[in-house]
């Protein structure tokens, strides 16, 4: 509890009222420092630092459009495809809302890519920022909730069939799938029911709690203090006032900084919206240009781009592809009994394990753990800071190859997500499935690769040179 | 590392052969590009003409109001006068002439609304208004169906060819081509039957027109949207270099 200030008199108005204010909420000028004129940030961030704040102005972006549409949008099977076309033909610059949001959408996934691949680059998943990284996955799987119940609200013949064979997919799983596709639906078919419980949720319940993580991520970013491009420890070096002698404060800093990002960010975003809202069929498809008609199903049904890499892992699990799998549970079995060092009972638990695996993947059907495939892409994520075990943090000390793995990597996943955007076919199928093993392949291996090569020199103060 | 490099050319390889795959996999005919730019008034005006005249009858157009037409330089009163055969109210959104039921009756499917038309047929092979330019200038006479007509860009349409007597009765040559070892029928050529009201000229001009009009009405507000887009990207083209500057400012003590 800080003590009541008395000011002088003599003093300007400006400070009065400061003072005034600072007195009955002292919170927010604690705050203040706390986070933007105190928080030091090392002064070598570059142009991969950008995409946090980014994520946050489109964030607002797609809060501030939501309203709007949620005030003329009408969640009703029979009303909402109709709702949509007069926002974009009667509302006054219902269109521009309109695209604001739907750009957003896949604006949203291509700054929150970026920005995890920042974070794989430099390391900022390593200890001790494990819960930003957890916290940030989070917000990740949470996205993708929100995007595919969204996209489900013009009712085009996408929303409804994209939302038919995703839902669907929940019923491969053994017992409850059945019914727990039935709860998520509300019907035996997606309909009206499925459209008030998907608009409900993605006005308010997701949003919610998309809004509690974000808050959780930056909190528990600015407790443990930013990593940078050389993954050095910047409060290991502080003053004697204390600072870190690398760190310069937030604002005014990195806040004008971001500033000039975001104008050359919403130029990008301003192209779209006003040249290119459809992006080609991309951020808007064309088949959702007619409104959903449950007997005709369309020829094609792919999600929309940001979800294919994952889709592309789903498609990738066949029947075929599940003996690949087994040979590849049944021979990490056999290297962790004979190559690893853990104590015999580990060994026989791991052994049982992959005879109750192996015994699952023989009986199950291979959609199932197609499902299993695309969630378990997603959920791999959250393990990474414990997968990593490289004396280095950041990319730029680590032994060249793993920069080459890290660029696989990315073409890979970037590959996955244009086979997802194809129909199926047999060569793009079996890229997939080299494709599927690599990325999983990537993390799960991670604890062994990752050691591998001679690290370079870690400099003791971060690399910059002033602009 | 070779094997790195390898292994990447392998997938760009891979992803070459599927998207040759998949340009095959196209169907039906080559689409043509549509002319006709939705900023030139007099041509949607003329597509609104042909548009009320012969689609309106079986199509509606249930999200486009009548007076909506004053964004392409009409005046209500010639909205009124020339184009409103359904309704006498302005502010009423385009409905069809023909009685849904008895139209699934005559051609076995309801005739889909045409207010999103040009944006929902885009595809890999061009966009929504290059598929229409190509559907409507295709009809040809085909005994075996029951409307009497077929289409090379949409083969069995259930449509018949409203345009007939403007266009005339016209009927495709094929030619047999040996593609990979077996014989498939390739489009070579029209062949005019019967002369229509118009010559083939005159009636691409009146179809660009109808397909430039159905772009238009995709999306009224495109034209709005493009020019106030200009300003804009000239605002935050400005914003981002005054911002560079504050940023640059502000940074020079950082040592």
């Amino acid at each position: 509890m800080a003590d009541f200030k008395e000011i002088s008199p003599n003093a300007s108005a400006g400070e009065k009222l400061t003072n005034w204010f600072e007195n009955r909420f002292p919170t927010a000028f604690y705050e203040y420092k706390k986070h933007m004129s105190e928080y030091y940030a090392p002064k070598n961030f570059n142009f991969w630092y950008v995409f946090g704040a980014l994520a946050m102005l489109v964030l607002v972006i797609q809060i501030v459009t939501g309203i709007f549409l949620v005030m003329h949008y009408k969640p009703d099977a029979g009303l909402a495809f109709a709702s949509v076309e007069y926002i974009m033909r009667d509302v006054p610059w219902g269109w521009l809302i309109r695209y604001m949001h739907s750009t957003g959408a896949s604006a949203f996934f291509l700054v929150v890519y970026l920005h995890m691949f920042r974070g794989l680059m430099y390391g900022s998943y390593r200890k001790p920022r494990e819960l930003v990284w957890l916290f940030g996955c989070a917000i990740f799987l949470v996205l993708m909730a929100e995007a595919f119940m969204g996209y489900l609200l013009p009712w085009g013949q996408m929303s409804f069939w994209g939302a038919q064979v995703i839902v669907n997919l929940f019923s491969a799983i053994p017992f409850i799938g059945p019914d727990l596709a039935l709860l998520i639906r509300g019907d035996f078919v997606v309909g009206d029911a499925t459209l008030n419980r998907f608009f409900a949720f993605h006005v308010i319940a997701v949003p919610l709690v998309l809004l509690g993580l974000v808050v959780a991520h930056l909190l528990a970013l600015h407790d443990v203090g930013s990593n940078n491009p050389d993954g050095i420890e910047i409060k290991a070096n502080k003053g004697p006032d204390g600072v870190p002698v690398d760190g310069i404060p937030f604002h005014p800093y990195y806040t004008v900084h971001d500033i000039f990002m975001v104008s050359v960010f919403l130029m990008v975003f301003s192209a779209i919206v006003f040249f290119a809202p459809e992006m080609g069929g991309y951020f808007l498809e064309y088949n959702n240009f007619i409104p959903a008609d449950p007997f005709q199903t369309p020829a094609h049904i792919a999600p929309v781009w940001y979800f294919t890499p994952f889709y592309s892992m789903l498609r990738a699990v066949t029947d075929e592809m599940m003996y690949v799998l087994i040979a590849c549970v049944v021979l990490g079995a056999a290297m962790a009994v004979v190559k690893g060092k853990s104590s015999v009972l580990l060994k026989g638990v791991i052994l049982v394990g992959a005879a109750a695996l192996v015994a699952m993947m023989l009986s199950i059907d291979a959609k199932f753990w197609g499902v299993v495939a695309m969630g378990g892409g997603v959920v791999i994520l959250f393990f990474l800071p414990w997968l990593d075990k490289s004396p280095v943090k950041s990319i730029r000390y680590r032994p060249n190859w793993h920069k080459a793995m890290l660029a696989i990597f990315v073409v890979n996943f970037l590959v996955l997500g244009y086979l997802g955007i194809l129909p199926p076919s047999n060569i793009g199928g079996r890229v997939a499935q080299l494709g599927t093993l690599f990325y999983f392949g990537f993390f799960l291996l991670m604890p062994w690769w990752s050691t591998i090569g001679e690290p370079k020199r870690v400099p003791d103060r971060v690399t910059f040179t002033a602009h | 590392m070779k094997n790195i490099k390898q292994l990447a050319f392998g997938l760009i390889l891979a992803m070459g052969l599927v998207a040759g795959a998949q340009a095959a996999s196209g169907g039906g005919i080559p689409w043509d590009k549509a002319p006709g730019k939705t900023t030139d008034q007099a041509s949607l005006q003329n597509g609104a003409k042909i548009f009320v005249n012969y689609c309106l009858s079986c199509h509606s157009a249930a999200f486009m109001r009548y007076n909506r037409l004053t964004d392409i330089g009409l005046t209500e009163k010639q909205i009124k006068d020339n184009l409103m055969f359904t309704t006498d109210k302005v502010g009423e959104t385009m409905k069809a002439a023909i009685d849904p039921r008895q139209a699934k009756e005559w051609f076995g499917v309801n005739p889909p609304d045409l207010t999103l038309i040009a944006r929902s047929r885009a595809g890999s092979g061009g966009t929504g208004a290059d598929y229409l330019y190509t559907f409507l200038r295709t009809f040809y006479r085909d005994d075996t169906k029951t409307t009497g007509w077929n289409n090379l860009a949409f083969p069995n349409v259930a449509m018949p060819h409203v345009l007939w007597e403007l266009q005339g009765e016209r009927r495709p040559v094929f030619e047999e081509r040996n593609e990979h070892g077996h014989v498939v029928k390739v489009f070579k050529k029209w062949e005019q039957v019967t002369p229509g009201t118009m010559t083939p000229l005159e009636y691409d001009q009146a179809v660009g027109d109808l397909v430039n009009f159905l772009k238009w009405m995709g999306e009224p507000a495109q034209n709005t949207r493009i020019r106030v887009g200009v300003w804009v990207l000239l605002f935050l083209g400005l914003l981002s270099f005054l911002t560079w500057r504050l940023n640059v400012a502000y940074w020079k003590d950082i040592k």
